[in-house]
């Protein structure tokens, strides 16, 4: 059997799909955490019950209302989207002259208060999701075994980060937001409507978490912690692009899944820390992360 | 005065947290004129620019912009009104190329200068309009931000101190693009501590210090007034 680096070749590359397939997932996460700690100077603890909640909508949807994957995948980011907004616009909004801090917490405890509600609700096992069947089954690549959902995942969630990318990166509407970021009042005094930017960011950013959440729902179980579970490693991810900084999210997130992959390999025991020896490496070398701006 | 005033203040009083900045400034800016605000370092010049913009949230009197109150309003509100603000520390944008940052202030109404026409002011913007904005030298990105907001169809400008610490040669060309502005209608307020320069471009200037006017002298009267004039500015 063909070996990489003394490994056989299908469990190397198998960890190598798995670890990008999670890569996916953190770049899709970090990059609406870092659009919003970039405009709101938000730390948003409840970006992983985004996540979650768009799963569950995806989930309850299909078991309620008939309503399938495609639909899903355009409903349930919508559906968080527009209660994102609605936090924003009740809570949120509130806390924006108060030290940094306050957010973090009210954000913390939605988390805590809307995970406790679906723990309730639906208990803290998971509840499966058929793939669906366009994207079941895989191909032999002669080499490897690819689930046909995997790679999906991968592509959606590529495409998801560079087309946000390039609305950032080469637009008029991205040009306002990088400068509002800069320094918002300015942007203020030339006419535009920040407030109504920052509330669309939040929505984005939520959706883009509940895209996340869909895609996820045939591969991990819809559970009520499986936010959780994931965003800690998220903020690791964000602090090693750096704070804020897009492609740094986008980059990061891919890579540290990699790493991940990798460390499961050939070190299996260090795979669930890995993401934090990686942070406190960044750190250390690289204070405002591997595509921060030195402050 | 004769003509119309197009932005007036009453009793302007603004603070920043608990602290009491601006103590009642009262003036008046007609249109088509350019008058300075003289004064020392924290004298409130920056202050009143802006709480004129609402930048400065925290404010108390009146400030009417064609005729229009506007004390209450947001930032957003009142540049849609017809202001555009040129702030001291100039705001060139370091996520945003020269281009991006020049065409980034939304045009607000018609009477605009086109891109050709700033282009045609400041030339060197197009050289360097692929260029990060905060590569520019200070004079260049203090153009660049006096460029941008003249395209958005806003009159009257606020300008906080766009000769601050440049070449005598640039505080000349700045100087320059003041008298076209001039000649092109626009309606500036100045914050300035050159005098010198303030004298070679307005009609008329008032003096600020701690938070309120103490002195007007018109743009004829400042070699009569030198002397009462250094010793405002402590020069
Ligand atoms: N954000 C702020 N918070 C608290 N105090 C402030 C703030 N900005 C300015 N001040 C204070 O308000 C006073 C007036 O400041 P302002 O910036 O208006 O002065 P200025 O006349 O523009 O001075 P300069 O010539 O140095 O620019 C100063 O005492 C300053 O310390
Ligand atoms: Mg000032």
């Amino acid at each position: 059997m063909m070996e990489i680096l003394g490994i056989p070749a299908p469990v190397f590359l198998g960890q190598l799909l798995l670890g990008a397939i999670n890569g996916a997932f953190y770049a899709v996460l970090s990059l609406g955490l870092a659009l919003i700690f970039g405009l709101l100077n938000l730390i948003n603890f409840a970006h992983g019950t985004f996540y979650m909640l768009g799963a569950f909508v995806s989930w309850l949807g299909l078991r309620y209302l008939g309503i399938d994957y495609w639909t899903s995948l355009v409903v349930a980011p919508l559906a968080v989207a527009l209660f994102g907004i609605v936090i924003e616009r009740t809570m949120l909004k509130r806390l924006y002259d108060l030290d940094h801090l306050y957010g973090l917490l009210l954000t913390f405890g939605l988390a805590l208060v809307i995970e406790g509600v679906f723990r309730q609700l639906h208990g803290a096992s998971g509840q499966p999701y058929a793939i669906p069947s366009a994207l079941s089954g895989g191909v032999n690549l002669g080499f490897m075994y690819l689930p046909v959902y995997r790679a999906w995942v991968i592509l959606a969630s590529l495409v998801m980060c560079l087309v946000t990318w390039l609305i950032i990166e080469r637009t008029k509407l991205g040009a306002l937001l990088r400068a509002a970021t800069e320094n918002p009042d300015l942007v203020r005094a030339f006419g535009v409507n920040v407030s109504l930017m920052i509330t669309v960011v939040f929505g984005f950013g939520a959706a883009l978490a509940a895209f996340a959440g869909v895609l996820a729902a045939p591969i991990y179980s819809v559970n009520p912690i499986m936010g959780a579970n994931l965003i800690i490693v998220v903020f690791a991810v964000v602090v090693i692009g750096g704070m804020g900084s897009i492609m740094g999210a986008i980059l990061s997130g891919f890579l540290l899944g990699l790493v991940e992959g990798l460390t499961k390999v050939y070190w299996p025991e260090a795979s669930s820390v890995v993401a934090f020896m990686v942070m406190a490496v960044v750190l250390m070398v690289k204070p405002a992360g591997l595509f921060g701006r030195n402050a | 005065m004769t003509r119309e005033s197009l932005l007036v203040l009453r009793d302007l009083q603004t603070w920043y947290g608990e602290s009491h900045i601006l103590h009642g400034v009262s003036l008046d800016v007609a249109e088509g004129e350019v008058v300075t605000l003289l004064g020392r370092n924290g004298a409130g010049k920056t202050t009143t620019l802006k709480s004129i913009m609402g930048l400065a949230r925290h404010r108390r009197g009146s400030v009417a912009f064609g005729g229009q109150e506007t004390v209450h309003l947001s930032p957003n509100r009142i540049a849609r009104m017809g202001i555009a603000f040129c702030p001291e520390e100039r705001g060139i944008f370091s996520s945003l190329n020269v281009r991006e940052n020049l065409t980034l202030p939304p045009v607000i109404r018609d009477g605009g200068m086109s891109l050709d026409e700033v282009y045609d002011l400041f030339p060197i913007l197009l050289e360097r309009g692929g260029s990060v904005g905060t590569k520019l030298s200070g004079g260049e990105q203090q153009m660049l931000a006096i460029a941008r907001i003249l395209r958005t169809g806003a009159k009257f400008l606020l300008l906080d101190e766009p000769t601050e610490g440049l070449a005598p040669v640039i505080v000349e060309q700045i100087g320059r693009i003041i008298n076209v502005l001039k000649e092109r209608g626009y309606t500036i307020l100045l914050v300035e501590q050159n005098f010198r320069f303030a004298s070679t471009v307005a009609d008329r200037h008032y003096v600020v210090e701690h938070g309120r006017i103490v002195d007007e002298v018109s743009g004829n009267a400042v070699s009569s007034n030198r002397e009462k004039l250094e010793a405002y500015l402590g020069v």
